[in-house]
């Protein structure tokens, strides 16, 4: 058994770690609470958008003419594959369920043959990423030095995809991300970006008929760019605040563990407290006998 | 009251201004400017950089954007823009740094004729904004 003084430092050790992490767990908290909102406000502009695609993509008369970001390139061999993680860990399985779901899909990928690129958004995607995928990692983007997630960083990323696609280097795009659904709860999204998958049933109910200046084709090939650029705000968005929830309930997590780990240690202590009264009083009582 | 409809402009950050007694908004569309009243029909286009006028009752407010998509439906126009200010609050030595940062894009050599275009534009606007 250990001795009291070991005992009484383990337990304050571990109660100043229960400190830290329960001031994680409140700054996560309030970060969280900001996040969500940016999201929530976010969610207009990325539904209008998609509303206003769908209405053009619809009424589109001649398919063939269709920007290639609409329709593909026609093949599907080279995929890009933009997998965003937080830059920071301690934050539950936040960045290991991307990461995983990010792999099966790699995997599929190479086993039907297909080209894979990587870009990495955030540096922790990076680091469990480049010990096994390392030459397929060309391009990693992080934004470390950006309080909030913001339309300006993500523009760049949808830029710099927009120029890879027109530099034809891939066919299809996809991103993971994680979708916030509550503090608790996150899903690991996959989402193809390029082409643009448009869902049918959706298509169906907008029969409406608008006017466009200038013609449809080239709104669209202005629109489609934009609308890159806020997928990936609308995902940067969505893991800012699955990051902080994860994060938030994992630092509960830690709290709660660390509390209980004080509570046996102290029963501990003082059980062999008083084992060492007990000791020394039979020692006591035993040699005032002998006498 | 029959002459109102409703504005909504929106960023990716948040939503930036809605409206339901609108009377008409002037916006700096791709092919030059459009005035819109009520039962317009609906439209789909895009704006160039330039200032979006909207008048409510007897009060008028200018935006500044920087580029955008316009729908108009059912007599809700929205506006989805990614850089938008109110011109009333705008600040000098902002449009100064936009006005330098645009004017450096114009001296790449490799812009095509179209975003040139667009880039003299914003220039224009935002140093005719400063002279104010």
């Amino acid at each position: 058994m250990a001795s009291l003084d070991d005992l009484k430092k383990r337990i304050s050790s571990v109660k100043s770690t229960q400190k830290i992490t329960k001031a994680m767990k409140m700054v996560a908290a309030a970060k969280l609470r900001r996040a969500q909102e940016s999201a929530e406000r976010g969610r207009p502009y990325s539904e209008k958008m998609n509303n206003i695609i769908l209405n053009l993509s619809s009424g589109l008369s001649d398919k063939e003419t269709a920007p290639k970001l609409l329709t593909g390139t026609g093949e599907e061999k080279v995929h890009l594959c933009v997998v965003m993680t937080a830059d920071r860990g301690l934050c539950g399985g936040f960045n290991s369920n991307i990461i995983k779901k990010a792999k099966a899909f790699f995997k599929k990928l190479s086993d039907s043959g297909k080209t894979l690129k990587i870009i990495t958004v955030g540096s922790k995607g990076n680091d469990q990423l480049k010990r096994v995928y390392k030459d397929n990692i060309i391009e990693n983007i992080s934004f470390k030095e950006s309080k909030n997630a913001n339309y300006f960083d993500a523009d760049k990323v949808g830029k710099l995809i927009i120029e890879k696609f027109e530099n034809k280097e891939f066919d299809v795009c996809t991103i993971f991300y994680n979708q916030f659904k509550n503090v608790i709860t996150q899903i690991p999204q996959e989402q193809q970006i390029i082409p643009l998958k448009i869902n049918e049933d959706e298509t169906k109910k907008s029969e409406e008929f608008y006017e466009f200046e200038p013609d449809e084709d080239e709104i669209l090939g202005n629109l489609l760019p934009k609308n890159i650029s806020t997928q990936i705000f609308k995902a940067m968005l969505e893991n800012s605040a699955s990051e902080q929830g994860s994060r938030m309930s994992a630092m509960d997590n830690a709290t709660r563990n660390a509390g209980e780990m004080v509570d046996k240690l102290t029963i501990e202590y003082n059980r062999s407290r008083q084992a060492a009264i007990t000791k020394e009083l039979i020692e006591i009582i035993s040699g005032a006998e002998s006498l | 009251m029959s002459e109102q409809f409703n504005l909504e402009i929106v960023s990716p950050e948040r939503s930036f201004i809605q409206k339901n007694d609108v009377t008409e908004v002037v916006v700096p569309a791709f092919e030059g400017e459009m005035g819109i009243l009520k039962d317009h029909i609906s439209i789909i286009s895009f704006l160039k950089p330039g200032i979006i006028k909207v008048n409510s009752g007897n009060e008028e407010n200018s935006f500044y954007v920087d580029d955008g998509i316009v729908e108009f439906k059912d007599n809700i126009l929205s506006i989805l823009t990614s850089n938008i200010f109110d011109i009333k609050n705008s600040d000098n030595i902002k449009i100064q740094e936009m006005i330098k940062n645009a004017e450096s894009d114009l001296s790449n050599e490799k812009l095509d004729d179209q975003k040139r275009f667009i880039i003299s534009q914003k220039v224009e606007v935002l140093k005719s904004l400063n002279s104010n």
